[in-house]
């Protein structure tokens, strides 16, 4: 796969590793020269040095070969440009945008942006669902935010211990991927009964999410 | 200009442009708001032709516009000295808010193409002043 990716600081060196290490050509756009020359030291990457939202510098990139491109600069409006531009101009079929204002999520989608995020929307609701519930160990998003995956510890006020999946009614678009029973990993069935300091591996949709946790725990979210 | 003909127009940015046409418009009898991220900008206006209102903010951000009551704009032009932010807030005006007129003021010529693939109007000093500068060249060959 032939990424490009535009921005600088950490985020762009430690994005261009973690695509590398997926077997992926990166080419990264930046504005400093200093910078430039440090990632070219750095990373196995093509760099350019320009604005990316000047068009010649994004042909000069090869803009129209690549399978994703990622405007991670810190301004909102460049980065809509850049994923505008390299759809429009240049037929990238999968845009990513990094936003600040939480806002324009909807609004870089609406225009055309394939997939825009924003970090304080991230952390907000990372927060916001890491302090619901001390039980709650860890917790990540897949699907653009549609599925949340979750780890719960069972304790021993939850109202489903003893009792097995088949008997639970879990609420609907809700499943229990796998327990950790003293570090076992076990793809539960029907049969399989709930003990006190089970970890479950609980897939979630941000509807329910609240919903299940309360199920499992007994407490409010 | 009769006052059925008022329109409600937002100016982005409060520099030499932006600061000129809201002077004229607000002028002429026309509602304007001006929107910069520096208030210094608005010592631009002129006390004795503008009577409109003054936002300081990013204009990119939803909630300023927003504030601008963007959703009643009948026109809004993009006048900062960035063209991106003209482009964005432009794009959010017509597409989001159904703003009827959008235009925006952009420096680098190599992007009027990609204005137009987003029905973007936009006007471009620079290709206008070359324009301006080779006809008069041709028209007055050396003699």
């Amino acid at each position: 796969m032939d990424t490009l990716i535009v921005g600088g600081g950490k985020i762009v060196y430690f994005l261009a590793k973690a695509f590398f290490s997926k077997g992926y050509n990166v080419t990264i756009i930046n504005r400093k020269k200093e910078e430039c020359s440090r990632l070219a030291r750095q990373l196995k990457a093509t760099i350019v040095f320009g604005n990316a939202t000047d068009p010649q510098i994004l042909k000069d990139a090869q803009t129209y070969s690549m399978d994703a491109v990622l405007a991670v600069t810190p301004n909102d409006e460049d980065n809509l440009v850049i994923c505008q531009l390299a759809k429009l101009n240049f037929g990238v079929k999968r845009t990513l945008a990094l936003v600040n204002d939480p806002d324009n999520e909807q609004v870089f989608q609406h225009l055309g942006v394939t997939t825009a995020f924003s970090t304080t929307h991230i952390i907000s609701s990372l927060i916001e669902q890491r302090t619901g519930l001390e039980e709650i160990v860890g917790l990540f998003s897949v699907a653009e935010g549609k599925v949340n995956v979750t780890e719960v510890i069972l304790s021993d006020d939850s109202p489903v211990l003893d009792k097995s999946l088949m008997e639970l009614e879990l609420p609907n678009d809700a499943l229990i991927a796998c327990i950790l029973r003293d570090d076992k990993p076990i793809i539960p069935r029907g049969v399989t009964k709930l003990n006190v300091k089970d970890r479950l591996l609980l897939i979630t949709m941000p509807e329910n999410h609240g919903q299940v946790l309360k199920f499992l725990t007994g407490s409010e979210v | 200009m009769a006052s059925k003909n008022n329109m409600y127009v937002i100016v982005i940015g409060c520099g030499r442009l932006g600061s000129f046409l809201a002077n004229m418009l607000s002028n002429e009898g026309h509602s304007i708001v001006v929107i910069d991220i520096k208030p210094i900008a608005f010592n631009a206006l002129a006390p004795d032709q503008f009577s409109g209102f003054k936002i300081e903010g990013d204009a990119t951000e939803l909630g300023i516009l927003k504030q601008a009551k963007i959703d009643k704009a009948d026109v809004l032009i993009g006048a900062t000295h960035d063209e991106n932010v003209n482009i964005m807030a432009a794009q959010i005006a017509k597409n989001r808010f159904d703003v009827p007129r959008v235009f925006v003021r952009i420096l680098d010529p190599n992007k009027e193409s990609f204005c137009k693939t987003i029905g973007i109007e936009c006007v471009c000093p620079t290709s206008m002043a070359a324009e301006k500068m080779i006809t008069a060249l041709r028209e007055k060959p050396e003699s």
